[in-house]
């Protein structure tokens, strides 16, 4: 039987996992400094609550939520607040942080208890105690996860997806996790399960990873309530909608969210981080990341703290190999290019991969042949050659009508096109475009 | 260890891996797939046709580099599709076409048929086929002077193609009485047969479309509508009067049929960008070409017929739009 997949585009590009698939997860050293960001999340950032000078424990909140779409950022150990201010981030310019200097005990604050009965409890109590624990998801798109479980009554869930897809090349962690931990995992879709009252979930998860299946595949059949899904290898299998189609057959309707089809999908390293906050009352304060790629000495698998320095991970990896090309945080398909080794690693960050000079693209741009492998690649049915062209005329309301806003910057497109043409890039422009004429026209 | 602070990491937006195939990747892997059927015409009619091929190529590759030059862009060369284009063209013309003819078509297919609307990707119609009509409107006798295919030693010996024959046999005689008689179909499926000194081959030129089909090059969709909507149409007239009209097999074994539907339909300029404007677009180049072949006053209409369609492309991609995903008809909004 052919395992399942979404209907439409897709890439296949070669996925590299080899270089970290079989290194076990080691916990990373502490750094000398660490900078945690107030904004490791979509949403309104946190807010500091300590200042220069500060002791703080691991675990202690040192910046509170704003709002509810926002969660608190803890002390991923202990130690002393240097600075707060804005400091290197992964997603852009710089934002502020609390810069804190570890004092090497990494003494745990002991404010947050667990839950009595972590399966029994009330879904509003796990709800809080989920965003209590700054939990977001840890795919990479880190939307706060108390609000992913809060649907508006009216709202019937009845598909809970745990996604260990790992669809993007290079990166290893989730593949790890699922190795290591399964318990975790399972505990965590089953508290994820309670909140919606529901007695079953699944785990989606791409046939390049075997030995995930089946040792998950097992255990979820032992336990009962959980179905583990195996998926085509194919990019990007691991997309919200496009995973929900895969496993329901159903399709999450243009511009809207995965609920209006009865669905919320959650990052296997989420399901393990509400374990950890539910059973043991532990914020997210780390997570596994994979470094990687040929401009790496050594690619692992680290559990790294919230805030520590790439550079840092760079070093514990072995230091780089070959002429240095691309610094990117994530995977190669969305992850972000940096010029700046001090950028911490966050609650999203899945991956840091070091490209060596010779396997980055500098071809430039040549004209469009019309060879449609951008349309026939679109996993969303759109045509990324013509939304490019429409955009170029600042043909706005037409690029709006050729669906510009269902794009879901996957980079399928530009990652076929034979004439170099940074066709993702063309079309995230015409979406802010599209969204300001819209926000103008009403 | 390298300090990672002291490399100038390069920066741009994702994705940062690629696929790796390049436009002139692409072009020259096509020049590839049609070298089987090249060497065959020049086996077949004599250096002659490696002369015409030649004179095509160097009139498009001139023009190309004229064009950019006074356009003040880089020269494109080396992408490989002027090349490409006089190639084509050259597969196109009959063996005993003059030199001056040839080298000609190369200039009017680039300069008429590609830069003059901007160059690589911009063209609407075919560039080789522009040419193509331009010399058989021009020069109709020299464009229809068929060789024998017999090697080199075998220059002078001139003849009808078989379409051509058969057309004349009907328009004289009323019926197609033994215009055919004595040609097995498969003498003209492996290249035995007066024509284009390209097109002859059917079997080398479907080895060579094997191979793109294989490396996805071009897609399978358009050569299948063509073909296909080629043979029910005139298998149909064929049934109806079948002492008229040559059998169905012998419209794909003659003529242009399989250089049109698998190197010059597919084109990827000027045909459609979805799966389902390819299938319109092959559709109506086989139905186009049966109506000309059938009571149009040409013996062949490969040419016309993907020029025509060519002219439809725009409108076939606004009529196939890809059917985006998360479309639900009856959702508040969700439509467009």
């Amino acid at each position: 039987m052919a395992a399942r997949t979404f209907p439409l585009g897709g890439v296949h590009p070669p996925d590299q996992k080899h270089l970290s698939a079989a290194k076990p997860v080691e916990p990373a050293p502490l750094p000398d400094l660490l900078v945690v960001p107030l904004s490791q999340h979509i949403g309104a950032p946190a807010r500091p609550v300590v200042k220069k000078g500060d002791r703080v424990l691991a675990g202690q909140a040192i910046g509170e939520a704003v709002g509810f779409v926002s969660v608190p950022v803890h002390a991923p150990t202990s130690g002393k607040v240097l600075r707060v201010e804005p400091a290197p981030h992964p997603l852009g310019p710089p934002q502020p942080a609390v810069i804190i200097e570890p004092d090497g005990d990494d003494r745990w604050a002991d404010d947050l208890e667990p839950l009595t009965d972590p399966h029994g409890a009330d879904p509003d109590e796990i709800r809080q105690r989920i965003q209590a624990a700054g939990i977001v998801g840890m795919g990479g798109a880190t939307f706060p996860t108390h609000v992913k479980l809060s649907p508006p009554p009216e709202v019937k869930i009845d598909t809970v997806i745990l996604n260990g897809v790992e669809c993007e090349p290079y990166l290893t962690a989730d593949h790890r996790l699922m190795l290591e931990e399964p318990d975790r995992i399972l505990a965590g879709l089953r508290v994820i399960l309670s909140v919606f009252g529901l007695d079953k979930g699944y785990i989606g998860i791409e046939e390049n990873k075997p030995d995930a299946i089946e040792l998950l595949g097992r255990k979820a059949r032992e336990q009962g309530f959980a179905e583990v899904v195996p998926l085509a290898v194919k990019y990007p299998q691991g997309a919200e909608k496009q995973l929900i189609k895969a496993i329901t057959g159903r399709e999450v309707p243009s511009g809207q969210l995965p609920m209006a089809v009865g669905a919320v999908v959650q990052n296997v390293g989420t399901a393990a981080a509400i374990w950890d906050a539910v059973s043991v009352g532990r914020p997210l304060v780390e997570r596994i990341t994979t470094v990687t790629g040929e401009g790496v000495a050594e690619p692992r698998n680290l559990r790294v703290r919230i805030g520590t320095p790439v550079r840092h991970l760079i070093e514990l990896a072995g230091g780089l190999r070959g002429e240095p090309g691309k610094l990117i945080l994530g995977g190669p398909m969305m992850g972000i290019a940096h010029h700046d080794p001090d950028v911490p690693a966050v609650k999203g960050t899945s991956g840091v991969l070091l490209l060596p000079r010779d396997r980055v693209r500098t071809a430039p741009e040549g004209p469009c042949i019309r060879c449609g492998r951008c349309v026939d690649a679109c996993p969303m049915g759109l045509a990324p050659t013509t939304l490019r062209t429409l955009i170029a005329h600042e043909m706005v309301a037409e690029a709006d009508e050729w669906n510009a806003l269902d794009c879901i910057e996957c980079g399928s497109c530009s990652f076929v096109c034979p004439a170099a043409i940074p066709l993702v890039q063309a079309i995230r422009y015409a979406k802010g475009r599209v969204m300001a004429r819209r926000r103008k026209g009403g | 260890m390298t300090n990672p602070n002291d490399p100038k990491w390069i920066l741009s937006s994702s994705p940062h891996v690629f696929q790796g195939d390049t436009t002139a990747r692409i072009m020259w892997q096509v020049v590839a797939a049609l070298t089987p059927a090249v060497v065959w015409g020049v086996y077949a009619f004599g250096w002659r046709a490696a002369w015409v091929i030649g004179w095509c190529v160097a009139g498009a590759a001139a023009a190309e580099s004229g064009a950019l030059r006074l356009r003040g862009r880089p020269n494109a060369l080396a992408d490989g599709s002027a090349v490409l284009t006089g190639l084509l063209l050259g597969m196109n013309l009959p063996a005993t076409s003059p030199w001056w003819m040839a080298l000609l078509g190369g200039v009017v297919a680039i300069g008429l048929g590609k830069q003059v609307f901007g160059g690589l990707g911009q063209n609407p119609f075919n560039p080789a086929l522009v040419a193509r009509v331009f010399l058989l409107i021009s020069f109709p006798v020299a464009m229809t002077n068929w060789a024998v295919p017999g090697g080199a030693l075998a220059d002078a010996v001139t003849a009808a193609t078989p379409l051509g024959a058969a057309k004349t046999a009907v328009a004289t005689h009323g019926a197609l009485g033994d215009a055919l008689a004595g040609i097995p179909w498969w003498k003209l499926f492996v290249g035995l047969q007066p024509g284009s000194l390209g097109e002859v081959s059917e079997l080398l030129l479907l080895v060579g479309a094997a191979y793109l089909l294989w490396k996805r090059i071009i897609p399978w969709d358009i050569p299948v509508a063509f073909l296909g909507t080629l043979v029910l149409v005139t298998g149909a007239a064929w049934l109806g009067a079948p002492a008229k009209v040559v059998p169905p097999w012998f419209h794909l074994v003659t003529g242009g049929a399989v250089l049109g539907a698998c190197y010059m339909a597919t084109d990827m300029v000027t045909s459609p960008l979805t799966a389902r404007g390819r299938w319109a677009f092959g559709v109506g180049c086989g139905l186009l070409t049966a109506v000309i072949r059938l009571w149009g006053g040409y013996p062949e209409g490969v040419s016309f017929a993907i020029l025509l369609m060519n002219a439809t492309v725009p409108l076939i991609d606004r009529f196939t739009k890809p059917r985006k995903f998360g479309w639900v008809p009856d959702a508040k909004g969700a439509a467009s």
